[in-house]
């Protein structure tokens, strides 16, 4: 179904969902979860094995209660500290931590895919994570008697993921760094794509990873929609502008006049982009 | 001035690297270890496979990548894969010789923590958390650390156990069947650190030049056992100073 992105966010998120926006560096949906910032959503549960700087932008605006995750900083930059905020002050709210390796929440978004209660892998062996999260647990191999870690599926209300393409049925391709992107929206009950462009024909090679329309909720074309993380073969990862969000986030009122200006100020993604562009001309 | 023509860091990074056998399939963490894989790559060992978690497979990057997912590694390697893939089938699979990991924390049996300095529920300071990492120091054929040396990275007690090492030293990572056998070498900005072959406790057996055994002492949160065979590493070479700096985009003297 073809929607606009604010029709899109509006019907499918609702206050108090489990919301995975996901994107492993790449495709990250930057666009969506301004909107989701712009409409207010709260008590949200977020969902992501690499949170970033739309992740702190989320938490940072109070929209988040929860989150659950595996690794969560500006990669290459540093903190999040947005989401160090929220956790060591709880400020602008507290928030509640749900922790995972990568490898376990890979196996979490498998199991919530494929439909099965949990994850099974060969993973947290002598860590502390599973004193803090009651979510990992161990079982005997049946056969081997081998002791595995389990984690429980991951099944969130709403997936929200950046592709290059999407035919005009809804038929969405991605490729470059995939990631968890299909086991996320294969595992959710309600999924959004926003993608580069809408085109005629995907010309999709046999085995490239495409979700069938049938699969998605709601498809929308937002171009430069993972800005500032990239879209492989339409433009680069910004590096700029991940350096500068550390700055810009640092600071309580600085991190709520940017988002004011940016965000709230703005329509849509195409706005906040008009904004950012004046910003770099007059500086 | 050949002495003081290169940083500690760069030190550190080119000492790294030299650990990095050729033709090894290497798993490579976040932060500081890809520079050092990379120059291993582009120096000794252009043999080497580099692992990203972003999904990558022999990634070969001319410029060493902001984050661990840029499209510089996904354009340059043999094949990219999800992340189901590359933990499942790769690192759990037991495709992984070196896993090449950095740290926050780490204490004398090389246990890491990447989560949080402080109490869990009321830290002082949240890191980023774990990653990759606890599975690639448990399943990767042996482990390679690198971090900074000071009190607060060389401690008696870890905050938190992200990543284990040699948990209690001894046969104590034996008892728990770990796929892998664990670190192998932890490489700082001061020397070289070695897990006993017995006791597993780290055990400083190279310095870098010009830098003094006490100031390694100093450096460590815990009375750190010294080699008797105690070497010193050679300063990096110009061919190797010169590889890291393109690597990083740094352009070269002279």
């Amino acid at each position: 179904m073809m929607l606009q992105l604010r029709e899109a966010i509006r019907e499918m998120v609702r206050d108090g969902d489990v919301v995975a926006l996901e994107g492993f560096t790449h495709l990250i949906p930057f666009a969506a979860g301004h909107e989701i910032i712009r409409q207010g959503k709260r008590n949200l549960t977020l969902v992501r094995m690499t949170p970033d700087v739309i992740y702190d932008q989320l938490i940072g605006c109070g929209c988040a209660v929860k989150l659950i995750f595996s690794w969560g900083g500006n990669p290459g930059v540093g903190s999040l500290h947005r989401l160090r905020d929220a956790v060591e002050r709880g400020w602008p709210r507290p928030l509640a931590l749900e922790e995972h390796s990568h490898a376990g929440m890979v196996a979490a978004y498998a199991a919530g895919a494929s439909h099965l209660p949990f994850g099974i892998l060969r993973g947290y062996l002598g860590s502390d994570l599973p004193k803090y999260n009651q979510n990992i647990r161990f079982i005997e191999c049946p056969f081997t008697g081998e002791r595995l870690a389990a984690v429980p599926a991951i099944h969130p209300d709403v997936t929200v993921v950046h592709a290059q393409k999407a035919d005009r049925r809804g038929n969405v391709l991605m490729w470059g760094l995939v990631g968890i992107q299909k086991e996320a929206v294969l595992a959710a009950r309600r999924s959004i794509v926003t993608v580069e462009e809408i085109v005629d024909e995907l010309n999709a090679p046999p085995n490239a990873v495409v979700l069938p329309a049938w699969v998605v909720g709601a498809v929308s074309e937002v171009k430069g929609g993972a800005f500032p993380s990239y879209a492989q073969g339409y433009y680069k990862r910004n590096n700029a502008f991940y350096k500068q969000w550390d700055r810009v986030s640092a600071d309580r009122e600085t991190f709520q006049s940017w988002i004011e200006r940016h965000v709230m100020s703005t329509r849509d993604f195409d706005g906040f982009k008009r904004i950012l562009e004046q910003a770099v001309k007059h500086a | 001035m050949p002495d003081t023509a290169y940083t500690a860091d760069e030190m550190m990074t080119v000492a790294a690297a030299r650990m990095l056998r050729n033709g090894a399939v290497c798993f490579v963490g976040i932060g500081l270890p890809s520079a050092a894989a990379n120059l291993a790559r582009l120096t000794h060992a252009p043999g080497v496979v580099l692992i990203y978690e972003s999904g990558t497979i022999g990634s070969k990057p001319d410029v060493l990548p902001l984050s661990i997912g840029d499209g510089e590694l996904a354009e340059t390697a043999d094949a990219v894969v999800s992340t189901v893939e590359i933990f499942s089938y790769w690192l759990q699979g037991g495709r992984v010789d070196v896993g090449f990991l950095g740290a926050a924390q780490i204490d004398r049996f090389a246990n890491i923590n990447t989560t949080v300095i402080g109490d869990y529920k009321s830290p002082a300071a949240r890191l980023p958390g774990a990653g990759g990492a606890p599975e690639i120091a448990a399943s990767s054929g042996e482990v390679l650390i690198t971090l900074r040396q000071n009190k607060r990275s060389f401690v008696e007690k870890l905050d938190f156990v992200t990543s284990c090492g040699h948990l209690s030293g001894g046969t104590s990572r034996e008892q728990l069947r770990f796929p892998g056998r664990g670190p192998a070498a932890v490489i700082t900005d001061l020397g070289i650190l070695i897990p006993d072959s017995v006791t597993k406790e780290l055990t400083l057996t190279s310095i870098h030049h010009g830098i003094s055994v006490e100031c390694v002492l100093e450096a460590t949160g815990w009375p750190l056992k010294v080699s008797p065979h105690l070497q010193t590493s050679a300063p990096p070479s110009a061919e190797e100073l010169s590889a890291l700096r393109n690597l990083q985009g740094i352009p070269n003297a002279g």
